[in-house]
């Protein structure tokens, strides 16, 4: 019975693992062929990554992209901190609502209608002010702000409500203004919460084809686009050279946060002793009066 | 009920005399959340070195009249007055008062030493003179050794500490105190109630204490201010408020009561009677009281102010026969409920003076109550 049992998990597990690896594993293996056809082997060759590092057209895309997550999510931080903060912390104000609707509304927007609408705006801008000038890295950078914001307001806002207010509210009693305690008090408590919303923000801007798609300009195509638009002309191998090194980048990053985990538990479970045993030291000298 | 160890020592009742300063002072202070009026007409004055309580179950407005001493909240109307000085539209952060929290709110990022040094921070104070008074200040609540740690290395009574020893370095002239005690277990708090005591003599510091505990109020307190739906319903020192509640509600609040309800049936300046449903002799009371005969009145007598016994008494009024209905045994002393022949149930506590006592009163006895005459309060609301 319980046999069956174990026998039963051990192919779940393995269909599991199947679904969700085989196809990131046949992308790798595939990298490394020394055939031009994707579908056929063609024998075991590093040519493909040579070629992608010679290949100006990914290496400028791969580096607009970075540089626009990097700026987007830093802005996103910013302004999705003072939105978070301002529907945490600010009561119910006239238009809160309002507010928390449109902060949100580009997580249940439909990204092809966000991104027209960006587009409109942009062109109408241009034509009215002249700014900006033409479509390229601003308006990617924009738009990228617009939708990430969103989820850093979420991230921010819901790590604000479970803060003990009063943690504030001592800070002002013991004399720090509201600026000081905001950055001395409010910003490092919510800092790990800043963090993953930082992360959220690069990643989605850094995947983002669609809202890209309408906002980029000639000469403007990020990392995603290019894929894509290499893809529709059939996929060449140094795609998939590009992909292997994406999954490994990422493959590091899970890896270090998960040893920074598990170190931060062994801290955790360490203090939590520590101060079992100070409670007892209390109680001992307590007792002794 | 725990005896307040002031008592022990010399009096101390500035409220008693006229010349006497208020060191804070409340003035018709109301405050309005939309409809709901959660402080109504406060007036009170607290002097210099008291540890004021204010007491009441929770939503009474202890809360929120607290934190407009801290500054928190705005008043609708009235004034506070800390020292002489206007202080109603001081935001928190200019106000001489630190308030300590009931969730403690010790910054979980800062070890114990800056946790403390944060106020003296703030003030731009010289480096040596803020570690002079953190390293005094963490001596004086015994959390020297722990000044490196992180609060979530400490215990619950530990990060009390560094919650008081944060509000106090900073040398308020008024310290709040919100429900201090509430998040420590019991053997704990009886310590802490002591120390804290200890402290505030220590430093001279006003204190006021929110507390829906009546046992706190009673240990901690010179004075208690009993509240109800916003409205303060008596100030008095704890046995004051235990020995004389002027209503129903302050006899039942503090203490277990007996309230029997009755109708005056002589009123005079020297004595009162009072004939009551539930008794078949009329309860005589030594004092007079301000009320017109044929008034309905309340006499509440305390459980330890009852005698019980077999025989019945010999006097004409202020007895009663009964049924011990059930006797709980709690140690130091027992709790009887005795059941009235009009189906009351009243109930007494005896001390258990002695160890070995067979002919202890039992289940089902019938017996005999009796109480002095000066023993019942009589109150008209």
């Amino acid at each position: 019975m319980k046999q069956g049992i174990t026998v039963f998990r051990a192919i779940v597990l393995t269909l599991g693992f199947a679904f969700l690896y085989i196809p990131i594993a046949s992308l790798i293996v595939y990298s490394f062929n020394e055939s031009r056809l994707v579908t056929v082997w063609g024998g075991f060759s590093t040519k493909w990554y040579g070629a992608l590092f010679r290949n100006e057209q990914i290496l400028n895309a791969a580096w607009l992209s970075i540089k626009v997550a990097v700026l987007s999510a830093t802005l996103a931080v910013v302004l999705g901190t003072l939105a978070g903060m301002v529907l945490a912390r600010f009561g119910p104000f006239k238009g809160r609502t309002l507010l928390s609707g449109l902060t949100t509304a580009p997580l249940v927007m439909p990204e092809v209608i966000t991104g027209l609408s960006l587009l409109l705006l942009f062109v109408t801008m241009e034509q009215l002010i002249g700014w900006p000038a033409g479509r390229g890295m601003t308006t990617i950078v924009i738009s990228h702000i617009t939708f990430t914001m969103a989820f850093v307001t979420v991230v921010v806002q819901s790590r604000l409500s479970q803060m003990d207010d009063s943690l504030e509210e001592a800070a002002m009693d013991l004399g720090a203004r509201p600026h000081k305690v905001f950055f001395l008090i409010t910003l490092p408590i919510i800092f790990p919460a800043l963090l993953s919303g930082w992360l959220l923000a690069f990643t989605l801007s850094l995947d983002d084809l669609v809202i890209t798609s309408f906002v980029a300009g000639p000469g403007s195509s990020t990392l995603p686009m290019v894929i894509f638009s290499k893809v529709r002309l059939g996929v060449s191998p140094d795609i998939n050279a590009l992909a292997t090194i994406l999954v490994v980048i990422v493959a590091i990053g899970a890896l270090v946060a998960g040893i920074f985990t598990a170190r931060q538990k062994k801290i955790r479970d360490r203090d939590a002793q520590m101060a079992l045993a100070a409670n007892q030291q209390m109680i001992e000298s307590l007792k002794k009066g | 009920m725990s005896t307040s160890p002031r008592a022990a020592q010399q009096k101390f009742e500035p409220w008693k005399d006229p010349e006497a300063k208020p060191y804070v002072r409340i003035e018709k202070i109301t405050k309005q959340f939309g409809d709901f009026l959660a402080v109504d007409d406060v007036s009170l004055d607290i002097y210099k070195k008291e540890i004021f309580c204010l007491l009441g179950a929770s939503g009474c407005g202890k809360t929120t009249l607290l934190r407009m001493l801290a500054g928190f909240e705005r008043p609708t109307s009235g004034r506070i007055y800390i020292d002489g000085v206007d202080m109603t539209s001081i935001p928190p952060y200019e106000r001489p008062v630190n308030m300590m929290f009931q969730s403690y709110a010790v910054f979980p990022h800062m070890t114990v030493e800056q946790n403390v040094a944060f106020g003296l921070k703030q003030e731009g104070l010289p480096r040596t003179e803020i570690a002079k008074r953190v390293v005094d200040m963490l001596d004086l609540v015994k959390l020297g050794q722990f000044a490196k740690r992180k609060p979530h290395q400490l215990s619950g009574g530990q990060r009390q500490r560094v919650a008081l020893a944060r509000s106090l370095v900073k040398k308020p002239k008024l310290l709040l105190l919100d429900e201090p005690l509430a998040a420590l277990d019991k053997k704990l708090r009886e310590h802490t109630q002591f120390e804290l005591i200890n402290i505030q003599e220590t430093l001279g510091v006003t204190f006021i204490v929110v507390t829906h505990d009546q046992e706190e109020a009673m240990t901690l307190s010179s004075r208690i201010g009993l509240m109800n739906h916003g409205e303060i319903i008596q100030v008095g020192t704890p046995s004051e408020m235990y020995e004389y509640p002027a209503s129903r509600f302050a006899a039942e609040f503090i203490g277990s009561v007996n309230m029997f309800e009755g109708r005056l049936i002589e009123d005079e300046p020297s004595y009162v009677r009072i004939e009551c449903d539930d008794l078949e002799v009329p309860i005589y009371v030594d004092h007079g009281i301000s009320s017109s005969p044929g008034a309905t009145v309340w006499a509440a007598i305390r459980p330890e102010k009852i005698m019980m016994s077999r025989e019945k008494p010999q006097q004409a009024d202020n007895w009663a026969s009964a049924i011990v209905q059930d006797i709980a045994y709690m140690g130091d002393m027992s709790i009887y409920l005795l059941r009235l022949d009009s189906g009351k149930v009243v109930r007494i506590t005896q001390p258990n003076t002695y160890r070995h006592a067979d002919d202890r009163i039992t289940w089902d006895e019938r017996v005999h109550l009796s109480w002095h005459p000066e023993s019942p309060v009589v109150v008209t609301k």
